[in-house]
């Protein structure tokens, strides 16, 4: 009698059941933290358990620099070498850092340019997807971040989700963390998605639904048949912005698709590849539920100044853009690419468009992916996009002054990013519309809102 | 212990993110380094649009705020984990945001970190009240008064979480009842 979320809490706080409202110490899988945190994260553990304190396990905390790594700030910088430090003081397993000598310092070079790359053998890229890629990713699992988009991994059958410096100073101690069993809002999704529609105008058309903050406190879990349709990308697309809601997660049920991915990923990574799902009860205690038809959807945006300001893309056709943005965790995925590519593939952007993959592996997956003799990463420049190698964060959340893409002045932006905010991709005057890839790349080409159908 | 923070307030409306309590850019600060501390918060709430409040969180050129206490519409605190949000509050010397509602994460590091208070209002004060009016929050009584108008609010209790920010944050709170060694 239990939802997924509640399944995979009472099996790591060691009890038969449990419901939403319980307070429980839950064993935590895997603390995952970055380069904007991590210095923190670090800063609380060793005030709190002492200078020498060692970590509770070696091989369970992962850490991924990816925000502020492509940037001239020295500050930023510092805090790469913040973690390299601490790896090597605790002995950590699984750091990706972003240069290759374990004594080295992280300096960008701004004089080589934003778009070659500047890494090493190491870096892994955004977080989130990175975690995924590596192989750190579990069905059944408990997974805490520093950062709220943690939830991405509920894609997997995860429970994931986003904790501050304090709470994971606490759980790098002591492997534990008390925590509030949500309460589960269900989201049964049928049929399968249109031509032209993506997994992000599935959630951005949720968020609208239920509003910015429909979810606060709350676990998203999205099943049935036209979740089991959706890839492991337009999943981790829609996990990803359970946030955007407010949710503590987002959930997907295991099959043969979790199934094979994470199989894969953890063979190629040689990383623990035990794990066991859960699977849904007969009968589950939901706050709400809703049905959402796949079939049904059209391609959204969600307008300035909040992921809740839901509109359909072609009822915004008479709105001019200065700019167009893909990339992030969950709009930067090679999937999220291809849809784009295929979308301006032979013409030309007539605004500044950027696009900055999650992970170095996409990079190169985009640049050994031919059509037609041309590779993908080609078709996107020849089209005018600035593709950056350096993959990472980037815009997505503004960052230092220099970085790729960051908006500088007050501009409008479409973005297949996932969070809209004031400011949030730069100058707090500037404006950020969310789409999906393929309507930021239609957008692209006309300068205005299109809907991918209409071109 | 009885607790009643009194003092100026500064109003927002809905839907105030982190980004507009500690923009990205300042990310780069680490809060365990004092003098980083001490930075965020002459940040705290820089990145609320000039075009909809004039009035500075924090005054140019200062590192600590007149406003004890911030008001707010619903959803404070949307949007990142960064602790660094309620930390840049902290640090600028709020010690009680009053909301009518709070993201969720938000609200926890408030609380890990001890730094201030998270109290729901029952009504929408964020515009009933404006930057500037004094008022006195009582947390025992649950009342808030404000002086110019001789009024009376009511606010939700803190419950548990009162005690966690009265020991300043999680890891106090947690020695003090022997939940882990000192
Ligand atoms: S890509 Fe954007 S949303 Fe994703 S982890 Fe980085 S900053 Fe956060």
């Amino acid at each position: 009698m239990m939802t997924l979320t509640e399944k995979i809490l009472a099996r790591a706080a060691g009890k038969a059941q449990v419901k939403a409202g319980d307070n429980v110490w839950v064993k935590a899988d895997t603390l995952m933290t970055h380069d904007v945190c991590g210095p923190g994260t670090i800063g609380v553990f060793k005030r709190e358990f002492g200078e020498h304190a060692r970590v509770w396990d070696k091989e369970r905390i992962v850490i991924i620099p990816d925000h502020y790594i492509f940037t001239a700030d020295s500050r930023s910088n510092r805090n790469v070498d913040i973690l390299r430090d601490f790896v090597r003081e605790q002995g950590l397993k699984y750091f990706y850092d972003v240069i290759d000598d374990p004594e080295g310092k992280w300096v960008f070079n701004p004089a080589q340019g934003l778009l070659k790359k500047q890494y090493g053998s190491q870096y892994a890229g955004v977080c989130h997807t990175a975690l995924a890629q590596r192989g750190h990713t579990r069905p059944g699992e408990v997974l805490f971040g520093t950062d709220s988009h943690t939830c991405m991994a509920g894609a997997f059958n995860q429970f994931a989700t986003g904790i501050g410096n304090t709470d994971a100073g606490f759980v790098m101690g002591t492997g534990k963390l008390l925590i509030k069993v949500p309460e589960t809002m269900h989201f049964r999704l049928e049929g399968s998605l249109q031509p032209g529609v993506m997994a992000k105008d599935v959630i951005l058309h949720i968020i609208g639904e239920i509003g910015f903050d429909g979810a606060t406190y709350r676990a998203m879990q999205f099943d049935g048949e036209g979740a089991r349709s959706l890839s492991v990308d337009d999943r981790m697309t829609v996990a990803n912005m359970a946030i955007e809601a407010g949710g503590k997660n987002g959930i997907f049920e295991f099959d043969e698709k979790t199934e094979a991915y994470v199989r894969h990923r953890t063979e190629t990574n040689g990383t623990r590849s035990e794990y066991e799902p859960v699977e849904r009860d007969a009968s589950e205690n939901f706050f709400s539920e809703h049905v959402i038809d796949l079939d049904k959807l059209e391609p959204t945006v969600a307008c300035h100044p909040d992921p809740g300001n839901r509109r359909l893309a072609r009822e915004l056709s008479d709105l001019g853009l200065d700019r167009a943005y893909i990339g992030s965790c969950t709009g930067g995925k090679t999937s999220d690419f291809i849809a784009f590519a295929e979308v301006i593939r032979g013409k030309s952007v007539v605004i500044d468009t950027f696009g900055v993959p999650a992970t170095p592996e996409i990079v190169d997956e985009l640049k050994s992916t031919m059509w037609d003799g041309t590779s993908v990463w080609q078709i996107m420049t020849d089209a005018g996009v600035q593709m950056t190698e350096n993959a990472g964060c980037s815009a997505c959340l503004g960052g230092p002054v220099d970085t790729f893409g960051r908006m500088n002045k007050p501009l409008k932006c479409i973005s297949a990013t996932n969070r809209n905010f004031p400011g949030r991709m730069g100058h707090k005057e500037s404006q950020v519309f969310l789409a999906s890839p393929a309507t930021v790349a239609a957008s692209a080409l006309t300068g205005k809102v299109t809907d991918p159908r209409d071109l | 212990m009885s607790k009643v923070i009194k003092g100026p307030v500064f109003v927002v409306q809905d839907n105030i993110d982190t980004d507009q309590i500690i923009p990205a850019q300042y990310l780069n600060l680490i809060p365990t380094i004092a003098e980083e501390y001490e930075k965020l918060g002459s940040y705290a709430l820089c990145g609320l649009p000039d075009s909809l409040y004039s009035e500075r969180y924090v005054p140019e050129g200062q590192m600590d705020s007149p406003f004890p206490i911030v008001v707010a519409g619903r959803n404070f605190g949307c949007g990142s984990s960064r602790e660094h949000a309620p930390i840049a509050m902290g640090s600028a010397d709020c010690q009680l945001v009053l909301a009518e509602s709070f993201a969720r994460i938000f609200f926890r590091n408030c609380v890990a970190t001890g730094e201030l208070y998270p109290c729901e209002s029952e009504e929408r004060l964020c515009e009933i009240l404006k930057t500037g009016d004094v008022i006195s929050v009582d947390l025992d009584t649950c009342q808030v008064h404000v002086e110019s108008t001789g009024k009376t609010y009511a606010i939700k209790g803190l419950g548990d979480v009162r005690s966690v920010v009265d020991a300043g944050g999680l890891f106090n709170y947690a020695r003090q009842h022997d939940m882990i060694s000192s």
